[in-house]
């Protein structure tokens, strides 16, 4: 294409782009297509694709794609493999897409469309794609170095410590949240926990499978595993319609809650192969699929969002979570906009599979963008519903009662229309008994779902079907991240731990395995069984907290960014990485600021406390009062521990700046690819 | 027909690549490279070495929220 053609095609792509977000922006008072939406997305990924990280990859980081990889120089076709950019992005895309850009986004529409699809945008272009780039980017001239090595070596040993305890936290914080989602997804549902818990011995099959049957052959299992999957959500169905089987399933929060602890011990104590590995192999099978099917399903449909752009709740007032928009939607969308927890995955498996450092371009920032093309597509699912319907399932008993009349009252109330009968019917049509107070994201995010695939396919007689496909999914998804992250933990305790005693940290050694389990396990049990046991339905405390230390990751790896661009002499530049940096210290400071000391009892945790212990002295009320104080202090810990390496990150930048310290990246040292000639023609 | 040929190429690319990044997301492709480096062919044994082998990566590989 010669140039003037370009630049018009890209004029265009922009002038259809700020059509698009000024229609998402500036409509009020009528509903507007999703398609607009789609739209503004793609056009904005375009265009910050095409020019914003060509000019970070060109002028940033000067990109060298004759400077030879990690997967080259130490190549040794097992960790360190050259691989073709197409299947890292793949690879890169299935690690970094979870739950999170599902749920946020689905949580964050209590304030209407708008807020969250801006955020989204504006935070993937320029805040989350760049921290991914800029990270893997770094760990790959650093021989695939981890982000803790790299914060230890660029900005000093304080750094390494806060980012290997932001990094813990997280961790503990992310599988509470994560379970509690799936106890509120699947409390009362004889169906849908039919369904999940078959997905245990289907993936134990597929370990005895692929480890005895057909030595390796995973693709294999893994589609032997999806049709015993959509066989389970069948028989799902008649288990939930027969009484004497379904009660078996039909389970309470606080025993879902024990037997996803007891799963979750299991799953980082058993062999990696036989239910971990399986199980991840059947979630990324599920995930990439059901992704591309909504894609797919929304472009199909193209259905209106019923709800408004903004709503009444931006003040603070919202019944999922509490809290004004500004800091509370930024913190509640995370991954999809900006996360914390893909610089571990960017300074993890993915640095040694780049065959060359232009690569890091496409893979980081690209599929970051993907991520959040996720988002926006769960944004669509949330907001596709009737706002009253949304509010009914989104809202906790503690706010709108548990009968599901005066449930319908207080969010007609609210000028959400809502009715129990319809809500009854809604019910009956998805397969559940109720839909109301079903708390967490993921039952609203599986009814937008199954209305957009059974508008699709299948019409309203697969409703029920599509609707606990989506649960599973989700399910999944979310019992994947915890047994990983259950065991990602455990490694991290047993390597903090040997430094004390030394077999503590030897991962082989079944006492150590057990113990550091049972801690990991513990400490996110501990956390799911407070939202489990928490009046308000629990999201409303934890999924600020989480937010909160996914976004303290964020800051831990752009601080780390921003030291080695300054370090590298390039400082003119460093507003790329320092922008974003400056808009998560404030969100994060002012949101934990607000869950720590706001005087709103529904905001704060002191608060909060403060009102029960003018209540009626109880056992009960003594551990909500002593569950709030945790929180409060883990919020503290999260923000003194950013504050400290923000500084110290400061003072390093200005002694580089100043010339009172020698601006000198530890990176591994230059060699050319032998692949040069390849690269120059 | 020039342009069917292409449109077919591309195809098979786009198909290459999808199966490629399947069989490294499944792992596929490192237990090839696996019996390849070790020089043996597949079998129970050679799995369940392959595995040994990676249970320390694999259980270290972070899943994202």
């Amino acid at each position: 294409m010669s140039n003037p053609v370009r630049a018009v095609v890209w004029l265009a792509v922009a002038a259809v782009g700020a059509v698009s977000v000024a229609t998402i922006g500036f409509h009020r008072g009528e509903q507007i297509n999703a398609m607009w939406l789609v739209v503004a997305a793609v056009c904005s990924y375009a265009l910050g694709y095409r020019f914003y990280s060509r000019f970070i990859a060109a002028k940033v980081l000067a990109l060298d794609s004759l400077r030879a990889t990690p997967a080259e120089r130490l190549e040794n076709g097992r960790d360190f493999v050259r691989t073709n950019k197409w299947v890292v992005f793949g690879h890169h895309f299935a690690a970094i897409a979870g739950p999170g850009p599902l749920v946020g986004p689905v949580l964050a529409a209590q304030f209407g469309y708008l807020p969250g699809t801006l955020w989204i945008l504006a935070g993937a272009v320029f805040g989350g794609c760049v921290q991914d780039f800029v990270i893997l980017l770094f760990s790959t001239r650093r021989d695939g170095k981890s982000l803790t090595e790299m914060a230890k070596d660029e900005v000093g040993r304080v750094g390494g410590l806060v980012a290997y305890v932001a990094v813990v936290s997280i961790i503990v914080v992310l599988l509470g949240v994560c379970a509690l989602i799936v106890v509120n997804a699947l409390k009362a549902s004889a169906w849908g926990t039919f369904t999940i818990a078959m997905t245990i011995p289907i993936a134990l099959l597929m370990g005895v499978y692929v480890r005895r049957l057909r030595p390796g052959k995973v693709l294999e299992s893994s589609i032997l595993g999806f049709v015993l999957v959509l066989l389970a959500i069948w028989g799902g169905q008649w288990v939930s319609q027969t009484p004497s089987v379904g009660e078996y399933f039909t389970l309470t929060a606080p025993t879902l809650a024990i037997l996803i602890i007891v799963y979750g011990f299991a799953a980082s104590a058993l062999p990696v192969w036989l239910l971990l590995a399986p199980r991840d192999y059947l979630s990324t099978f599920v995930k990439l699929g059901t992704i591309a099917l909504l894609a797919l399903g929304i472009v199909a449909l193209r259905p209106t969002l019923h709800m408004p752009a903004l709503t009444r709740f931006i003040d603070g007032t919202g019944p999922v979570f509490a809290g004004n928009v500004f800091p509370f939607a930024f913190i509640t969308i995370a991954c999809g906009a900006v996360s914390g927890f893909h610089s571990l995955i960017a300074s993890g498996t993915t640095p040694k599979l780049i065959s060359r450092e232009t690569e890091t371009r496409m893979v980081g920032y690209g599929a970051m963008l993907a991520e959040s093309m996720v988002a926006i597509l769960a944004t669509i699912a949330a907001c596709v519903l009737q706002p009253g319907t949304y509010f009914a399932i989104n809202s906790p008993a503690g706010i709108v009662g548990q009968a599901p009349e005066s449930a319908a009252g207080v969010i007609s109330g609210w000028g959400f229309p809502v009715t129990a009968p319809d809500m009854h019917a809604l019910a009956q049509a998805v397969g559940e008994q109720t839909l109301f107070n079903r708390t967490g994201g993921a039952p609203a995010f599986a009814v937008g779902m199954a209305h957009i695939f059974s508008h699709s396919i299948g019409g309203q007689a697969l409703m029920a079907i599509w609707y606990h496909f989506a649960i599973m999914f989700e399910a999944l998804f979310i019992l994947t991240v915890l047994d990983a992250g259950t065991r990602v933990g455990r490694f991290m305790v047993q390597d903090a731990l040997g430094h004390v005693w030394k077999p503590l940290g030897r991962t082989s050694w079944y006492p150590s395995i057990l113990a550091t389990s049972a801690l990991m396990v513990a400490a996110w049990g501990y956390f799911l069984w407070q939202g489990v046991k928490d009046p308000l339905g629990g999201i409303n405390s934890l999924w600020p907290l989480f937010g909160i230390a996914n976004q303290s990751l964020a800051t831990v790896a752009l601080c780390v960014g921003t030291t080695i661009i300054i370090k590298m002499g390039r400082a003119r530049y460093a507003a790329v990485t320092l922008t974003p940096l400056i808009w998560l210290v404030a969100v994060t400071f002012t949101a934990s600021y607000h869950k720590v000391f706001d005087p709103n009892p529904r905001v704060g945790f002191l608060a909060h406390a403060q009102q029960l212990a003018g209540g009626a002295p109880a056992a009960a009320t003594a551990r909500l009062i002593f569950n709030d104080r945790l929180d409060a202090a883990v919020t503290g810990i999260l923000i003194v521990m950013i504050g400290v390496i923000v500084v110290e990150s400061a003072l390093g930048w200005a002694r580089v700046l100043s010339g009172r310290a020698e601006a000198r990246v530890r990176e591994a040292p230059f060699v050319a690819t032998r692949f040069a000639a390849e690269e120059q023609g | 027909m020039m342009a069917a040929s292409v449109f077919s190429r591309f195809v098979g690319r786009v198909l290459d690549i999808v199966r490629a990044t399947l069989g490294e997301i499944f792992e596929e492709s490192a237990y090839a490279r696996f019996l390849q480096r070790q020089g043996l062919e597949s079998s129970r044994e050679a799995y369940a070495r392959f595995l040994r082998e990676n249970e320390l990566s694999r259980g270290r590989r972070a899943r994202c929220c």
